[in-house]
Parts: C-alpha cells; sequence; structure tokens
C-alpha cells in the first residue's frame, strides 16, 4: 500500500491505495465519486476523462499513486455555484441522450477550449477524437463546443 | 398549489431542453456500476478461450485459497438450478433451440462463454482469482463460415446439426415474373457482424431480502426480464422486482435475457450477500449480442423501362452458437422490408438460420430492417446503372404513389401514409442533387484521382412494434402492446408512470409534453416514472423504434380517462350534467357557459379530500392504459451522400449528407434530430469503419474499441437535416424515428462509393469499405479491365 494525497473537486483526501489501482477506481470506489463512468479498458473511449492539474486525463489509464499532490477535477465538481458553460451548451444544444460519455466529453472540451478558445468546428472533431460517443452521432456536441466557446468556456 | 391562469402552450413540436439532463451532465447519474450496498460481493467469470471444445475438468479449489474470495462456481455446480436462457421467437414448428445453459457445464460453442465464475470482497480480488481456476478443456473443431456450415461432413456447433430453421414467404406469380424479363440482375452481399457497443458496459446486482430478489440491471427490458426469469428460472414472478436505473444505451443490445443476469440471481442466492458483475469493454465485445451477420443473395427481374417484376431473396442468417432472445426472428422482420417501397408482381423471401461456433447473434439498430434496406438499395442501383437510368428515377419509376395511400403491399402490409416524392425532392433539393451530378461528370470525364460519388437510400420501416395478433400469427412469444398510469395528486401535479424504458431516449421530457398537452398542465409539473417493476408494473419495454408511437399512445389514452372521470367530478362541483361538462386546455367548463369552470388541479384537490363526489364515485382520478397498435407505423425518407474517393489511396470522405424523413409528427424537434443523427452515424460505421473479426480458430480480434472501430468525431460529417410530414393514422399521428438514420445510410453511403467507381467496372465492395478494400477493389479492377496482370 503507498499512501496518497490527492484533491479531489476541491477537497483533500489522504489514502492507502495498492500501487496498481486506477485513478478511475479510486474516484469510484475509494471515494464514492461515481459521476466519472469506465466505458472501456484501453483507454479508447475517454469516458473517464477528467481534468488533473488542469489537463484532460484518462482516469483509467492513469495510477492512483501517478496522482499524488494533484489537483483533479472531475464532472461533480466543475460548476461553481452555477453550471460550467460546457454544462449549459451541453443541456441547450442537445449534445447527449444516454449521457454516459458527457462526463468525459465535457471534461475533454475544456482542456480543448483552454488550449484553444475559438475553435473551428473541424478543430473540435480533432481535439475531441479521444471521446466516443455511440448516440449523438457527434453533431449536437460540436455544436454544443462552439456555443461554450462563444460563452467564454475557456476563461 | 398551482392553478393554472392561462392554458400552457401546445407541447407538440417544442424543442424542449431535456429534463434528464440536469442529472446527466453533472455526475449525478444512477448507473448501475454506481450501486453499491452493504456486504456486496463482485462477480467475475472464467471464460473459455476455446471456440468449441468439451470441457474436461473444473477445478476452483486454488481459486477458493485466494484471501478475499468468498465462492466460486463451475456449470456443474449450478446444473439443476441454471436452466436455458430462453428464446423467445421459435418462428418455425421444427426450429431446432438447442439448450443454452447459463454457465457451460460440458462444452463450449463460442469465446467468452462463461465456464466458472469467481465472487469476491471487491473487483480486484476477483478479477485476479479468475487466473487461479484450472479448467481443462478437449478442442473441437470451430464452425465458422455459415456457408459451409450446412455441407455435409462439417463439424457440427449442436448435435441436431447447423440448421435451426428454414423460413418461406411467397405472393404473386415468379414464374411470371422472370420469363422473359429483359432484365435480370442478381447480386449477393454481405452484411457483416457488428458489435452495438453501447457505451456504458453491461453491469448487474442482485440482492436477495427473505424470499424476494431485486436486479438492477443496464437493461433495455425491465419488464420482459422479470418475466423470463419468473418463467425459465423457477422463481415466483411476485417475488422478483426488476430495476433498470439509468441505462447508458442499448441499441438492441440491452434487450437480452443474459447469462450473467442469470447468474447474477442466482449465485446471490446461493452466497446470500448481494453480488454484483460489470463487464469489461474486452468481455463485452466478446460476450454482447453481435447484430447482422447475414449472406444475401438477392434476384431481381425488371422490365426494359426499369420496372420491377420479381423480387427473390435467400439470406443465410448467423445464429451464432444459441438462439438467444429474439436471434430467429430478427431476420424475419427484413422479410417483410425487402420490397421496401416499391410495388411488384412477386416476391419470395427464405431465410436459412445456421450455428457457429461465434457469440450469437441478435437485435441491433434496426433489427433484420437495415440488412433489407441495404440489399434492395444497392441492387435499385444496379438496375439503375443496367439500365441508364438515373438511381432517383428507377427508383420513382416503382415506388407507390402518395396518392396510391393506404397501399398493401406484396408482403401483406398495409403502409398507412407516405410521400416519397416529396421527400426525395427535398432531399436532392438540399444536396444541391443536379449541380454534383454534373461535378460528377465533370471529374469523370478528366479522370481526376478523386471521384465523387452519390448514394440514394429511399428506405422505409415497419417500426412501432407491434399489433399482438401479428407477433402472435409470426410466433413470437410476447404482445406488442404498452401500458401507461396517470397518477393525479392531491397538489395537482401529476405522476406519469410508463412502461416503455428509456435509455436514452429522452422519454422524461417527451412524455412530459404529451401529458402536458392532453392534461392541458404544466410540462414543468410532470415527473415521469419508468424502468422498475415495482413502480411500472406492467410494460414492453423499448425497441423497434415503438415507445412513442405505441407508449406515447398508452399515454393518450390513459389521459382520456382521466378527463373522463374529472368530467364527473367538476359536473359535481358546478351542479351541472357531467354530459355538459367540456375539457380543454386544462379545463372543466359548461358547455356554453365558459364562466363556469373548474381547473383540473382544482378537481384533483376534490377528488383527494372526497367530502363531496357524485354518489358512487370512487375517489381517485388516476387511470391506466394499455394501448395495441392496430398497425406498424411506416415512417420513411430519403438520404443521399456525396462521397469522394481518392482512387490513389482508397480513402473514402464523406462530403455532404442529407437525411429527409417523414416520421409524421414531431413532438420535440430537438430530440428527433439527435436520434436521426445518432442512426446515421451508427450506419456509417457500419458501411465505412466496423466489424467483427474471428480468426480461423474462432477468437475474436476485435475485442476493444482500438480494434473495433467506433467512428469518432473526426471520422464523421456533419448532417443536413429536415423533415416532410403525412401523419400516421394513430391519434398523435407519430411514427418512430429511433432506428430511422441506421436503416438510411448504410446503403446510401456504399451506393455512393459503388457511384464514384464504377467506371471502374466496380460493382460492389464489401463492407467496412475501408480504404484497403476499396484501393483493392480498384486495383483489381484495373487489372481485369488491361486483361489481366497487376496494375
Amino acid at each position: 500500500m503507498t499512501e496518497i494525497h490527492v484533491t479531489v473537486d476541491g477537497v483533500k483526501y489522504v489514502d492507502q491505495v495498492e500501487p496498481r489501482l486506477l485513478l478511475v477506481h479510486y474516484l469510484r470506489d475509494v471515494l464514492g465519486k461515481t459521476g466519472t463512468p469506465v466505458g472501456c479498458d484501453t483507454s479508447n473511449c475517454g469516458a473517464c476523462t477528467v481534468l488533473m492539474d488542469g489537463l484532460s486525463v484518462k482516469s483509467c489509464s492513469v495510477l492512483a499513486v501517478q496522482a499524488e499532490g494533484a489537483e483533479i477535477t472531475t464532472i461533480e465538481g466543475l460548476a461553481n455555484g452555477e453550471w460550467h458553460p460546457l454544462q449549459k451548451a451541453f443541456k441547450e444544444e442537445h449534445a447527449l441522450q444516454c449521457g454516459y460519455c458527457t462526463p468525459g466529453m465535457i471534461l475533454a472540451s475544456a482542456d480543448l477550449l483552454k488550449d484553444n478558445p475559438s475553435p473551428t468546428d473541424e478543430q473540435i472533431r480533432d481535439g475531441l477524437e479521444g471521446n466516443l460517443c455511440r448516440c449523438t452521432g457527434y453533431e449536437h456536441i460540436v455544436r454544443a463546443v462552439r456555443r461554450a466557446s462563444a460563452a467564454g468556456a475557456s476563461q | 398549489m398551482t392553478t393554472t391562469e392561462q392554458p400552457p402552450a401546445a407541447e407538440l413540436g417544442r424543442a424542449r431542453r431535456r429534463k434528464e439532463d440536469a442529472r446527466l451532465v453533472t455526475g449525478q447519474t444512477n448507473w448501475t456500476d454506481n450501486i453499491t450496498m452493504p456486504g456486496m460481493l463482485h462477480m467475475a467469470f472464467v471464460r473459455s478461450p476455446y471456440a468449441h471444445a468439451k470441457i474436461t475438468s473444473v477445478d476452483v479449489s486454488a481459486a477458493l485459497e485466494l484471501p478475499g474470495v468468498v465462492a466460486a462456481f463451475c456449470g456443474a455446480d449450478l446444473a439443476d438450478e441454471q436452466g436455458s436462457l430462453p428464446c423467445a421467437w421459435p418462428v418455425t414448428p421444427d426450429i431446432v433451440i438447442p439448450a443454452h445453459p447459463p454457465m457451460a457445464v460440458d462444452e463450449v460453442r463460442y469465446v467468452g462463454e462463461a465456464v466458472a465464475a469467481v465472487i469476491a470482497r471487491d473487483r480486484y480480488t476477483a478479477a485476479d482469482a479468475i487466473a487461479s481456476v484450472d479448467v481443462t478443456y478437449e478442442a473441437l473443431e470451430p464452425v465458422l463460415d455459415i456457408r459451409d456450415a450446412l455441407e455435409e461432413g462439417s463439424p457440427k456447433v449442436h448435435e441436431a446439426g447447423n440448421k435451426s430453421y428454414e423460413w418461406v414467404f411467397a405472393n404473386g406469380d415468379m414464374d411470371a415474373a422472370f420469363a422473359d424479363a429483359p432484365v435480370v440482375i442478381e447480386r449477393q452481399y454481405r452484411q457483416q457482424r457488428l458489435i452495438p457497443c453501447a457505451m456504458e458496459p453491461r453491469s448487474v446486482v442482485s440482492a436477495w431480502v427473505g424470499d424476494e430478489v431485486t436486479l438492477w440491471s443496464a437493461t433495455q427490458i425491465p419488464h420482459v426480464l422479470r418475466f423470463a426469469i419468473a418463467a425459465f428460472f423457477g422463481i415466483p414472478e411476485q417475488d422478483i422486482r426488476v430495476i433498470a436505473p439509468d441505462v447508458g444505451g442499448g441499441f438492441g443490445s440491452k434487450l437480452q435475457v443474459t447469462a450473467e443476469e442469470v447468474l447474477a440471481v442466482l449465485i446471490s442466492r446461493k452466497v446470500g450477500r448481494p453480488v454484483k458483475w460489470t463487464e469489461s469493454r474486452s468481455e463485452g465485445n466478446m460476450t454482447v449480442h453481435h447484430g447482422r451477420d447475414q449472406w444475401q443473395r438477392i434476384k431481381i427481374a425488371a422490365d426494359s423501362d426499369g420496372r420491377l417484376r420479381g423480387l427473390q431473396v435467400d439470406l443465410l442468417a448467423d445464429m451464432g452458437a444459441y438462439l438467444m432472445l429474439v436471434t430467429p426472428g430478427v431476420p424475419l422482420l427484413g422479410a417483410f422490408m425487402f420490397p421496401a417501397i416499391y410495388k411488384m408482381d412477386a416476391y419470395s423471401f427464405k431465410c436459412t438460420g445456421v450455428f457457429t461456433t461465434k457469440m450469437p447473434t441478435d437485435a441491433y439498430r434496426g433489427a433484420g430492417r437495415p440488412e433489407a434496406t441495404f440489399a434492395i438499395e444497392r441492387i435499385m442501383d444496379e438496375l439503375a446503372a443496367e439500365l441508364g437510368i438515373d438511381p432517383l428515377e428507377v427508383r420513382e419509376r416503382n415506388w407507390i404513389k402518395h396518392e396510391e395511400f393506404p397501399f398493401t403491399t406484396i408482403c401483406g402490409l398495409t403502409y398507412d401514409s407516405g410521400n416519397y416524392e416529396a421527400a426525395t425532392e427535398r432531399a436532392k433539393e438540399l444536396l444541391g442533387y443536379d449541380q454534383l451530378r454534373a461535378e460528377q461528370a465533370e471529374r469523370n470525364a478528366r479522370g481526376d484521382s478523386v471521384r465523387l460519388g452519390i448514394g440514394a437510400s429511399t428506405y422505409t420501416e415497419m417500426c412501432g412494434l407491434a399489433p399482438s395478433r401479428v407477433l402472435g400469427s409470426l410466433a413470437y412469444g410476447a404482445g406488442g402492446w404498452e401500458h401507461a398510469s396517470i397518477r393525479m395528486l392531491p397538489t395537482g401535479k401529476v405522476e406519469v408512470v410508463t412502461g416503455s424504458s428509456a435509455h436514452g431516449q429522452g422519454h422524461e421530457t417527451a412524455w412530459s409534453q404529451i401529458v402536458a398537452d392532453q392534461l392541458g398542465v404544466p410540462f414543468e409539473d410532470i415527473r415521469v416514472l419508468h424502468g422498475d417493476t415495482a413502480v411500472s408494473h406492467k410494460g414492453m419495454d423499448t425497441y423497434g423504434s415503438r415507445s412513442l408511437a405505441v407508449g406515447g399512445m398508452a399515454l393518450v389514452s390513459a389521459c382520456d380517462k382521466v378527463i373522463e372521470k374529472g368530467k364527473l367530478v367538476a359536473a359535481h362541483m358546478m351542479e351541472a350534467n357531467a354530459s355538459d361538462i367540456e375539457f380543454a386546455s386544462g379545463r372543466f367548463q359548461v358547455r356554453g357557459d365558459p364562466e363556469q369552470g373548474r381547473a383540473i388541479q382544482e378537481v384533483a384537490l376534490a377528488t383527494f379530500a372526497a367530502h363531496d363526489l357524485p354518489e358512487g364515485f370512487e375517489p381517485s382520478l388516476d387511470s391506466d392504459a394499455t394501448y395495441d397498435p392496430e398497425n406498424f407505423s411506416f415512417q420513411h425518407g430519403t438520404h443521399l451522400c456525396a462521397a469522394e474517393v481518392d482512387t490513389e489511396t482508397g480513402m473514402v470522405t464523406i462530403r455532404s449528407y442529407v437525411a429527409v424523413d417523414d416520421i409524421g409528427k414531431v413532438v420535440n424537434p430537438l430530440i428527433v434530430d439527435g436520434q436521426v443523427h445518432g442512426g446515421i452515424a451508427q450506419g456509417i460505421g457500419q458501411a465505412l469503419y466496423e466489424e467483427a473479426v474471428y480468426d480461423d480458430a474462432g477468437n475474436l480480434l476485435t475485442t476493444t474499441l482500438a480494434d473495433y472501430l467506433v467512428p469518432s468525431a473526426a471520422d464523421l460529417p456533419s448532417y443536413i437535416t429536415d423533415r416532410t410530414e403525412s401523419p400516421s393514422a394513430n391519434r398523435l399521428g407519430v411514427k418512430g424515428v429511433g432506428e430511422a438514420g441506421t436503416i438510411a445510410s448504410t446503403p446510401a453511403v456504399v451506393n455512393a462509393i459503388v457511384d464514384a467507381l464504377r467506371p471502374f467496372g466496380i460493382k460492389d465492395i464489401e463492407m467496412p469499405c475501408s480504404p484497403e478494400r476499396v484501393w483493392r477493389a480498384i486495383e483489381s479492377a484495373s487489372a481485369a479491365n488491361t486483361g489481366g496482370g497487376a496494375a
């Protein structure tokens, strides 16, 4: 067991974890933060995307011990008093159906907009290539990211 | 208490933002895998590495020695109680339905079949322990190709052989249709095997308290599942509660009674503690039922002006190793769809269901209808090419004209409405069809290395499954009705209980819109309850684009009953005759006296108080309705795809995609657009990217999303969508939309690719049309054109 110190959605935690424990399982099974789902086991789908020190990571591909000292933001901690512009935009543009990919899609989009506050549609599509959605055909997701960009989501 | 001063705006047709989204965009969703319970254990499966083998021994003793392992079971341990997974669709009287134990006992028939289960305190321990289970096998020969499986001397999947059934249909004089026909075209098309890949992996939690069991499952069919567990596994129905919490997509893949669900119920009873199982994606790709997988031989006879005379279809359909819930019926849903929107003199259909040592197939978005639509829409393009007629022109010469509805097809289906002319005209306009044809001709003329092709698909679909009597006549094991309840709460708010179990479709929003209009209550005052058999005790669940056309109509019927009861109470309150009460916009009024009236909320409160009700009136406005449709609904549309094909690399790029759909009245256009987009994406996935591949030993090679190519945003185009409208015969005028895009888009895309490459003499490319396949097709066509030899 290894001791880790992480901040998740603004709350500090100290835990003893197995070195092999995946960050996503630490979030879900140890902390009970089930807003971050698991969609695959090969880091292809991106459903488990969270922000680690502001950068998007697939939390199935990060060990909990690698998050030592890090600040993690999950979908549960993205709203700051009110919904994040991406959360609002995903609802407004109907950018989700079953919603399973949505947490990862929103956090990947947050990272994308931080790098490029005003992306073209093509840049949005390329930027979200690592996040799979089986319901929407992506059209409304692209529109939602565009809307959030216009609303200043990169701030 | 809210009383509505102003009648709410009409909800039907409004792009309401979804009620569901508040929990989905904030991470408060209740997926099955989120559930934890005190004492809950985790289950993991040992799965067969062989496509076909005898199990000679299973030893779980070493696994049981590991810290944290509570129990382990092999098939023999469960043999007395595990029974056989059900097939609800024995399509012919002599169909072979092999026993299908949830856990294999003495023989395995596909890679991934469960042979043992380990139960441990956490998921990591369970996953570790399966490596300590020692299973020995005696390998048998796999059966992998349905084209060889029926030959004499083929290894057998089951003792009874590799043929499950043969189902035939014929109408019209086929000999006359083909005799002296100026044009006869025969093709063989491949419907590759697909993996549904709902984003949420399957997950199950089973918990017993005394003799009652609650099963949470990521399922589309909580009601059917409850019935099946009762009917086939010896647990009294009243002791079973099935809950489908938030479910992350299904597309047919969660329309199943799975081995893992049954084993969770049986094993949690044995160990006396709650048991959870959640699959990994790799496990799911192997063991979630697959879709499609047919060889289609299709032959048409036509006049020289392109008029169809006869159509013959001969299918080989891969059942996989066993028949699951509706496995054998899936191709038969297509049987009625090969003639599509076209008139003809004769039609014959034959389907042979064949066993192989692969994962069973079953319903996947469209279920039989995409396969049929693909074949007919592909061969209509071949007919056009043969005669040198525009592909849309040859379709128009054959389709049912809008003034001919209602029209009974050669299959005996009565299409109630449609307007193929209108949808096609609109699609051509949106695509810029004529300009693109001109550009195509110009690029062909100058031998451009990047060719342009235009593909059409003028699809229809029988959806709104289904009239119970029709299902009965097809030997299906259940009805096709749907149930709804309306509960008028004392404060004037409304609970709507629906038997249709949503998993992404937005029922909570659309159902609120329908009920808001029917009862004249605010959209916000309605809560929709679903997916729990203790709350929604009756239902037929969600598949086959049925929720709105069947479940939506059940809502309307239940609202009618609320209003009828409300009229009696309102009349009593106003000292009027019930026959003089009219109801509109949430208000009961005395005919001819608009001053007098009672809001439905006031009537609800008065009924709750029950102090002064009509003599003999049962104090409740709550109502139930079960709606059984009289007919299918028949949505249709014209999808056009313009694709560019790089003849040097084989790369296909979709340049523009237009979908004009006629789905009748639209409840929520935003939700409809989403359904159409997602459907198109899945159909494009089949055309360009997706295929479940088994190797020669029967190992699935596409177990991960790195190997099985679910398209990403970067792989897909933007879509141009529009609608035409010819209302369906039901009171809401609705048809259904869930499967439309998937049915329509696959042939539109492949037709575009073949259209681009027709100057090279190419008549077909097997799906998925990967760059390699397209490039090889061009190379071999070029070689053939130059009289052989490498290009």
